[in-house]
Order: structure tokens, then C-alpha cells, then sequence
């Protein structure tokens, strides 16, 4: 080992499916290191004293341990280093937006390009369920029963994380698959389903009991889950119900919400031949927003053979989505319209016929800190369409809010929680995720997972003793 | 998996099914919905619960053969399993205080009204009910019906059975007559649904309607089943799926209904094919 390090500036490049083939397929895009890249890359890290990149995980992941065991070729080992703070390395080797956490701190990124961090990961994440079979041991019950609400990233990994020490977890799924928005949301060709199965397996391999098709709220409330001897709650039930603009024409057919149309692709296999579940296979379609939604919705048209146009009210350089996603749509021939804000959805027979939007300039700073797009008077722009989809965020769902007396949420909407530790204002219940913060990443959802699940072991082993 | 406890056929394209989930059965209220799924590969559909065992745990789902997803479900029989069946959704009908109420049902519609009629009369409210269908053999639940009705008028399309006519022709003579309803209840077609309103809306009587659009999750998560009511977009799963009739857009909402109409009568043709080729 110990050998030199390697100097090059630039990462390795990650390689892809190429643009004009993979934008007719839902394979997935990013097709992983082999090993010979892997060692390449891993041997760009300083393996720095202070470890910068580990202060911008929100899991803590010990990142220059696992990079080091990859230039052993211990790759297991690696893995092994990546598990200890994290319950789903393949998913967030593919889905995180590294260049604003880890890749963001890394001191090789202050003169070029940062290690492939996520990339590394992935391909440990990857190696180790190509190579490895032993399902992980079951611990021996420690007497607590712990209640999860919510199977996406922050509930599997508040639930992993409770497992691993002994706790009798039951995930509630309302949906037919546990996954959340991991399933329903994220698209095959970026983050492939069967590679969530396989976490979610290791989850049931540790004795997570996942109970689908119950809807807390509905189906039973919080306070029933106690009564029936849960001690904790964890709610991390997910970001909501999808927001519209409020402009006419939101109603014709052709409208999507983002999450409708994901959900029909993603969770119900829409794009696939005779499927069960109806989409459109529009000719041009409009995606409204700019986020990684944004970009998913974008993408999946173009498969479904669309020409399709993102609208996005602020420039290039405000786009909230990761660069690594824009710039895949770009090379698939996903069309941008920056500084353009929809007026108007028109129609004729009752189909989505045209979008009518207005031109923007970007004016001063608003509260977030981005700069405000202002209407430029008189010029509009129509644009052909017959499939629009609103990508532009969700409000939180109040099933739970509203039947889980004591429980506080912020004016937004958002669970009130103390961020320390995950506790809502309602004894023994804690939450976090898009339920809490609103839309957010995969990779925050699961820091918050696994703050609660700290705080929860604190809670009920003081209990015990 | 959710096992078919019971299973009947209410007429040629009618059918009631009893299945065991006992969660739901234990939540369930007059005009909530489910959603469920036949098959690992099969769409979600709702379906207004028509009944409901709190014993036994078992919820009644009444269903008219309408596509491919029904179509499936009706080949589904006693003592098999379906693979998801999630609920109770949606918010229960208004019923507190009611003291006379005039429900009107059209077609399979009568299986969710049943309920409703039902938790009425069992609170010693004053029910009447109108019940209308095209003809004599798609007549259902009259036996039910009479139970719960203090008067019960039903409706045929070509009058070969009760009354020829449309639901609002007795239900304008009512009122007319001088019945003073708190409230009337409409669930059938939305067609049905929107002349009901119609018939109402001149005499002010407050009239409340369930609405059964696409969906997809049920909880509010897709936004799929959004309907205009009062100028406002609401969502059929959270915020109802009763509205007040006077506010909702019928005709948005029967444009909106449609949006699948070719993909359905595919999917429809390509499954009553498949069942006839295993029948051979």
C-alpha cells in the first residue's frame, strides 16, 4: 500500500450509457468504476488528518477509512467502514449530492477536480452485493418495540439503525412496496429498484418487521401504536401533497403533478408494454421547475418519447437540481428555458394544447438569499405543449398532524422537532425527513433517521436501567 | 395478500365481495374508500367501501365490471387472495344531526349510498331513498334498501321495474310536495350527480355528492384525483371524497375521467381476450 498518490486534477470520469441510446431506455444511466478506476481514484485521497469531507456527511461516514481499505483491495472492508454510519451505501453512492456535502470540503477540490467520493462509495456498495452473500446477523432482542412510520430514506435508516441494536422495529408503508419516494419517486435509470430491494432486504435480514398498505392516520393513529405497546414513534412520512401554481388551465388533461407522474412510471412500471397502470406518451412535453423532481419528470418524457422543455423561473445558476443531473438532461436533448414563468395552460377539447409564459430578469436577493425573478412586462411566449408537468414542490400531508393530538407543526406545515435529537413536541414521538423540513435530499432524510434513532436508544435504555 | 371471504353476483355486471382485512374493517366509516390491487403487476384502483364487519374483519366491496383491473378482480373467487387492499380513506360522510335526508343512488353508486342510508336510519333518522338503474336486471340491493328507507322509490331507464323515468323526477316532486329535506345525498354517475344538483339548487336544499375520480396513492401524494370545487383545487382523496354539490365542476371533472378512455378499452378488450383464450 502506502503507495504515491495519484496527482491527476481531474476525477475519473464515471462512465455512462451513451446519451442517444440511454434516452430511449430506463436502464440506468451511470454505469459504476470497474476496479482498475476504483484503485485509480482512491488513490487521489490525502487520506487528510483532519478529514474535512467527513464533517460534510450528514451520516458521518469515516470517508478516507473506507478509501483507504479500497487501496488495500479490501473492499469488504470498505464496506464494512461505509455500513457503520450508513444503512444504504448503494443508494446514496448513486443519489447524493456530493458536491455540496463530502466532495464540497475535499482539499483536492481547491485545485481541481475533488475524489469521486460517491463514486467510490457506489462501487463498494456495488462490489459488495455482487460478491458478498451472508445476510447480516440478527441481534438478540434487548425488550423494546420502536414504531417507524414511513419507509423512505429517513425511516429505513432510523429502523436499520434501532435493528442493529437490538430493538423490535415495525416500519408502517402505506403504500403496496416499502422504498418511499426512493420507489415511487427516484427513476429506475438513476437509481435502479432492485438495488432498493436489496437494502430493504438487509433491513427485514436484521428483523425489521415491514408492514405495507397501512396508513397511519387512517388506518391506525400514533396513539394507537402506543397503546398497542410501542414505546417510541418515529414519523418520517415524507413531504406531501403536490403543489400547483394556481393558474387556469391546471385541470385540462396533459397536467401532471411531478409526483403523479413519477409514481405511475416509478412505483406502477407505467413506461413499461402492457402494464396495467395508463400514462401519457406525449409528443412535447413542458416540466415546470428546477430541481432534481424537475430533471426525474424531464427525463422520464423524453423516454417515453417526448420532446420536452424545462421552464424555470430563475437562470442556469439558481437551478436547485445536482449539475451532475442537468447535465445528463442536457445530453439527452432535454431543452431549457431559463427566466420563464408560465402565465397560463391552454387547452382545446378539454386536452393541453400550448403553455403561455412570461420572461423574467433576476432583481435583488429575496429570504431564501437567491436572487428574485421579476416579470419583464409584455413579453410572452407560448409554447406548444401537449403534456405539462408541475415540478414545484409539495406541501406536508396532514394526515398524521391532524389526528395525532400534541403534536406541533411549524407555519409551513413541517413537524416541529428539536434538531438535536429528532423529539417532537409530543412525548416519545420523533420525526424527521421532508415530514420536518420539506423537500429535501435522500442523504438529509437519512441523517435525520439517524439522529432519532440515536436519541430514541438514549431515551429507552435510560428507561431500562 | 387479503383473502376473498365471500363472493356474489348482485347481476350480469355487478359483483360484491367480502374481503378479510381486519384493520380496515376495524376503521371504517360510511363513505370512506380503499384502494387495492388484484395482482403483483396490477393498477391501483379506489373503490367506495360498501359495508363493514368489525367482527368478522372483513370490509364489502361492491364493483361493476368496467376494464381490465375489475374485469381481473371479478375473476378473483371465494377463498382466493388479492394482493393489496388499503384503507379506510378519505374522510366519512357528514352525518351528525341529520333528521331527514333524501338519498339518491344511481347504479352501482346504490352500493356506497347503502351505508349511508343505513348509519341514518340506524340513527333515527328520517331516510328516503331514490334508486334508479337502467333496467330490471341491474336493479340491486332493493332488499337493503327497504330495510333502512322510511319510503323507497325506485327508478328504471325503460320502466321495467318501479317508476320510468330519471332519479330528479321524484326527487323534484318531493320537494315540490313539500318535503323538507336537511340534506340530500347523490352518488351515482357524475352525470346523475350534476342533474341532481340542478334539481336542487333552485329550492336551496343542501345537497352532497361523492366524487370517485383517478387516483392513484389515496393519501394526498399525487394529486392525480384534483378536482375544482368553490373556484379551489382540492384533492378528492384527503379532502373528500364527499363535496358539497353546489361547488364542484361536474364538467371538468367528467373531461378529467376520460383522459384514459382509449388506453382502458384496450387494456379492457386485451383481458376479456386473455380470459376467453384460458377459458378454451
Amino acid at each position: 500500500m502506502a503507495s504515491k498518490p495519484n496527482m491527476s486534477n481531474k476525477k475519473n470520469l464515471m462512465p455512462t450509457q451513451d446519451p442517444a441510446v440511454r434516452a430511449h431506455n430506463f436502464q440506468e444511466v451511470a454505469l459504476g468504476y470497474d476496479e482498475a478506476a476504483a484503485l485509480d481514484e482512491a488513490a487521489r485521497c490525502l487520506n487528510c488528518k483532519n478529514m474535512p469531507c467527513v464533517a460534510g456527511c450528514p451520516v458521518g461516514i469515516h470517508i478516507p477509512a473506507f478509501i483507504a481499505r479500497i487501496r488495500e483491495l479490501d473492499f469488504e472492508g470498505a464496506y464494512q467502514v461505509i455500513t457503520e454510519a450508513s444503512s444504504l451505501p448503494a443508494v446514496c453512492g448513486r443519489v447524493c449530492p456530493q458536491e455540496s456535502q463530502c466532495e464540497a470540503r475535499c482539499v483536492r477540490g481547491i485545485k481541481g477536480e475533488p475524489v469521486g467520493i460517491g463514486r467510490l462509495e457506489r462501487f463498494v456498495a456495488d462490489w459488495h452485493n455482487a460478491h458478498i452473500e451472508s445476510a447480516p446477523e440478527k441481534p438478540a432482542f434487548n425488550g423494546h418495540r420502536v414504531a417507524v412510520i414511513g419507509s423512505g430514506p429517513s425511516g429505513l435508516t432510523c429502523a436499520g439503525d434501532l435493528a442493529k441494536k437490538g430493538y423490535a422495529v415495525t416500519v408502517f408503508e402505506a403504500l403496496h412496496i416499502a422504498g418511499g419516494v426512493l420507489v415511487y419517486g427516484i427513476p429506475e435509470f438513476r437509481l435502479p429498484k432492485a438495488i432498493v430491494q436489496k437494502e430493504v432486504d438487509t433491513l427485514k435480514a436484521l428483523g425489521v418487521d415491514i408492514q405495507t398498505n397501512v396508513v397511519i392516520g387512517k388506518t391506525l393513529t400514533v396513539d394507537e401504536l402506543f397503546a398497542d405497546g410501542y414505546e417510541a414513534v418515529f414519523i418520517g412520512s415524507g413531504a406531501g401533497l403536490p403543489n400547483f401554481m394556481n393558474i387556469p388551465g391546471e385541470s385540462l388533461m396533459g397536467v401532471y403533478s411531478a409526483n403523479e407522474f413519477l409514481t405511475r412510471n416509478n412505483l406502477m412500471k407505467a413506461y413499461r408494454e402492457g402494464c396495467d397502470t395508463p400514462v401519457m406518451h406525449a409528443k412535447k412535453t413542458v416540466v415546470v421547475g428546477g430541481g432534481n423532481v424537475a430533471m426525474d419528470a424531464a427525463r422520464t418524457a423524453k423516454r417515453l418519447g417526448a420532446e420536452v422543455t424545462i421552464v424555470y423561473r430563475r437562470t442556469e445558476k439558481e437551478l436547485p437540481a445536482r449539475a451532475e443531473e442537468v447535465e445528463h438532461a442536457r445530453e439527452e436533448g432535454i431543452h431549457f428555458q431559463m427566466l420563464t414563468n408560465p402565465l397560463e395552460i391552454e387547452g382545446k377539447d378539454g386536452w393541453v394544447h400550448a403553455i403561455r409564459c412570461q420572461r423574467m430578469r433576476l432583481s435583488e436577493p429575496d429570504a431564501s438569499g437567491r436572487a428574485r425573478p421579476v416579470p419583464i412586462e409584455g413579453s410572452e411566449v407560448t409554447i406548444e405543449a401537449d403534456c405539462v408537468i408541475m415540478a414545484i414542490g409539495t406541501s406536508p400531508n396532514p394526515l398524521i398532524k391532524s389526528t395525532t393530538e400534541g403534536l406541533e407543526v411549524n407555519r409551513r406545515g413541517g413537524i416541529i422537532v428539536e434538531e438535536a435529537t429528532g423529539a417532537t413536541t409530543k412525548a416519545g414521538v420523533y420525526a424527521g425527513g421532508d415530514a420536518v423540513t420539506g423537500a429535501a435530499t435522500v442523504i438529509l432524510a437519512m441523517g435525520a433517521g439517524k439522529t432519532a434513532a440515536q436519541a430514541i436508544d438514549a431515551k429507552l435504555s435510560e428507561k431500562k436501567a | 395478500m387479503y383473502r376473498i371471504v365471500d363472493k356474489k353476483a348482485l347481476n350480469p355486471t355487478v359483483t360484491m365481495m367480502e374481503i378479510e382485512a381486519p384493520l380496515v374493517a376495524h376503521k371504517a366509516q360510511a363513505g370512506q374508500f380503499i384502494i387495492l390491487r388484484v395482482d403483483a403487476d396490477g393498477e391501483r384502483i379506489p373503490l367506495t367501501i360498501a359495508g363493514y364487519d368489525r367482527a368478522q374483519g372483513t370490509v364489502r366491496i361492491i364493483f361493476q365490471i368496467v376494464g381490465a383491473t375489475t374485469e381481473k378482480l371479478n375473476h378473483k373467487n371465494k377463498d382466493e387472495y388479492i394482493a393489496d387492499f388499503v384503507g379506510p380513506l378519505g374522510r366519512p360522510t357528514k352525518l351528525d344531526g341529520l333528521k331527514k335526508v333524501c338519498i339518491v343512488g344511481g347504479g352501482v353508486g346504490c352500493a356506497i349510498a347503502l351505508p349511508i342510508a343505513q348509519a341514518l336510519h340506524a340513527q333515527g333518522c328520517e331516510v328516503h331513498t331514490i334508486i334508479g338503474f337502467r333496467n330490471r336486471d341491474l336493479l340491486i340491493l332493493e332488499d337493503e334498501f327497504a330495510a333502512c328507507s322510511d319510503h323507497l322509490t325506485i327508478m328504471t331507464d325503460d320502466g321495467s321495474y318501479g317508476e320510468k323515468g330519471v332519479v330528479t323526477v321524484p326527487l323534484k316532486a318531493a320537494i315540490e310536495a313539500g318535503e323538507s329535506y336537511d340534506e340530500v345525498i347523490a352518488i351515482g354517475p357524475l352525470i346523475m350527480m350534476k342533474f341532481v344538483v340542478a334539481t336542487t339548487r333552485p329550492f336551496g336544499v343542501k345537497t352532497t355528492v361523492s366524487m370517485n375520480p383517478i387516483m392513484i396513492d389515496g393519501t394526498g401524494m399525487c394529486g392525480g384525483c384534483r378536482l375544482t370545487v368553490g373556484g379551489q383545487t382540492k384533492f378528492a382523496c384527503v379532502d373528500g371524497p364527499d363535496f358539497d354539490g353546489f361547488e364542484v365542476d361536474f364538467d371538468e371533472a367528467m373531461r378529467r375521467g376520460t383522459m384514459y378512455r382509449d388506453f382502458e378499452r384496450h387494456a379492457y378488450e386485451e383481458t376479456c381476450n386473455l380470459f376467453a383464450k384460458e377459458a378454451n
